[in-house]
C-alpha cells in the first residue's frame, strides 16, 4: 500500500485506540453513574465481535463448505469453554481436513 | 532487574504466546491485502488490538474515509474505556500522570484481566513488565506472519484464515451460554449483520458502518432490556 495512503490510516487507528484507553486513566476518572451507559459499555464487546464474526467467518477460507466445518468445530469447543488458542487452532485444523476431504471426493 | 518488573514479564509470557499466534494470522492477512511487512508491523506496534486491526484492513484497502475509520475504531475499542476506568482504581502511588500515559497504550483485554486479578494495588514496575512481553509477542507474530506467511503451502494459509474468527467465538460463546443478556445481544448483533450483508439496499452500506450500527444497536437493546446490576461493570 502506498505510504501516503497508509500513514493517515495508521495515525487515525493508533490515535483513536490510544485516546480511548488513555482518557479514562488520566482525565475522566469519575465513575459512570448512568446505569444505561454502564450496561451499554458492558455489552458492546459481544455485540461488536458477534457482528464481525458473522457472516464474515463463512468467507474466511475462500470456500463456504470448509468454513462451515471450521465454524462447527469452533462453536462446539468455544461453547464448552475451551481457551482462545485451542479453539482457533482446532478451527484451522478442521478447515485443513475439510480441504483435504474435498480434494479426495 | 527489579523483582516486580520481572514478575510482570513472567505474567506476560502466556499472553505473549497467545498473541504470537493471532498476530501471525493478522500479519498474513495484511500481507495478502497488499500491505508491506513494515506497514503490518507498524500497525501492530502502534495499535495493539486484535479486533480493531482486523476491521481496519478492509477499510484501508477499500479506501474508506478517515471518519469511517475513526468511528469504527471508536466502536470496536470502546470496551477499553471501561477497562481503563476500572483499572484506574487499582493503580498505586507510583502511577503518576506520565506512567499512566505510558501504560494506557497497552491496556488490552488480556493485560487488563491479569492486572485486575492481582491482589492489592499494582505499580509501575509490574505493569511495565506486564505490557512488554505481550507487545513483543504481538509485534513479532505480525512480522513472522507478514514476512513468512506467503512461504506456507496454500492449504495452510487458507486454513489460517479462520483463526481470528475462532478466537472471537471463544470470547463470545462462553458468556453467551451462561448469561441470557449476552446471548440476547449477540443474537441481535449477528441478525443485523446478516441483514446488512444479504438484504438488497442494506448491503450497500460499507463495512465499518455496519460494525458501528450493529454494535451500537445490539448493545443499546441489551442495555435497555437487561440493565446491569448496580455493583457490576
Amino acid at each position: 500500500m502506498k505510504w501516503n495512503v497508509f500513514l493517515p490510516y495508521l495515525a487515525v487507528t493508533a490515535g483513536v485506540t490510544y485516546l480511548i484507553r488513555m482518557l479514562p486513566l488520566t482525565v475522566f476518572r469519575k465513575e459512570i453513574r448512568s446505569r444505561f451507559i454502564r450496561s451499554f459499555l458492558a455489552y458492546i464487546p459481544y455485540a461488536v465481535l458477534g457482528a464481525m464474526t458473522f457472516p464474515d467467518v463463512f468467507y474466511s477460507t475462500g470456500d463456504v463448505r470448509t468454513a462451515v466445518c471450521g465454524v462447527a468445530v469452533a462453536v462446539l469447543l468455544a461453547w464448552r469453554g475451551r481457551s482462545l488458542l485451542t479453539v482457533a487452532v482446532a478451527a484451522c485444523c478442521a478447515v485443513a481436513l475439510a480441504q483435504g476431504a474435498l480434494l479426495l471426493f | 532487574m527489579n523483582a516486580e518488573f520481572r514478575q510482570g514479564i513472567r505474567h506476560g509470557i502466556p499472553i505473549a504466546l497467545g498473541y504470537l499466534s493471532v498476530s501471525f494470522a493478522f500479519g498474513m492477512k495484511a500481507a495478502g491485502d497488499g500491505l508491506t511487512v513494515l506497514q503490518a508491523v507498524l500497525i501492530s506496534m502502534t495499535n495493539l488490538t486484535s479486533a480493531g486491526q482486523i476491521a481496519a484492513l478492509p477499510l484501508m484497502v477499500g479506501g474508506a474515509s478517515l471518519t469511517e475509520m475513526a468511528l469504527t475504531q471508536l466502536t470496536i475499542n470502546l470496551r477499553y474505556a471501561l477497562m481503563s476506568l476500572s483499572l484506574s482504581r487499582k493503580l498505586d502511588g507510583s502511577m503518576g500522570m506520565l506512567q499512566r500515559l505510558i501504560f494506557s497504550f497497552a491496556n488490552t483485554d488480556e493485560i487488563f484481566a491479569v492486572a485486575s486479578s492481582q491482589p492489592g494495588k499494582v505499580g509501575k514496575h509490574y505493569l511495565y513488565g506486564l505490557m512488554l512481553t505481550p507487545w513483543i509477542g504481538w509485534s513479532l507474530g505480525t512480522l513472522l506472519g507478514s514476512a513468512a506467511g506467503t512461504l506456507l503451502p496454500a492449504f495452510v494459509r487458507t486454513a489460517l484464515g479462520i483463526a481470528i474468527y475462532g478466537m472471537f467465538l471463544a470470547i463470545i460463546l462462553p458468556p453467551a451460554r451462561q448469561q441470557k443478556p449476552v446471548r440476547f445481544v449477540v443474537i441481535i448483533a449477528v441478525a443485523l449483520s446478516l441483514c446488512f450483508r444479504y438484504v438488497p439496499g442494506l448491503n450497500t452500506v460499507s463495512g465499518g458502518f455496519v460494525i458501528i450500527i450493529c454494535g451500537v444497536a445490539a448493545a443499546a437493546a441489551g442495555a435497555w432490556k437487561f440493565p446491569v446490576k448496580e455493583d457490576a461493570a
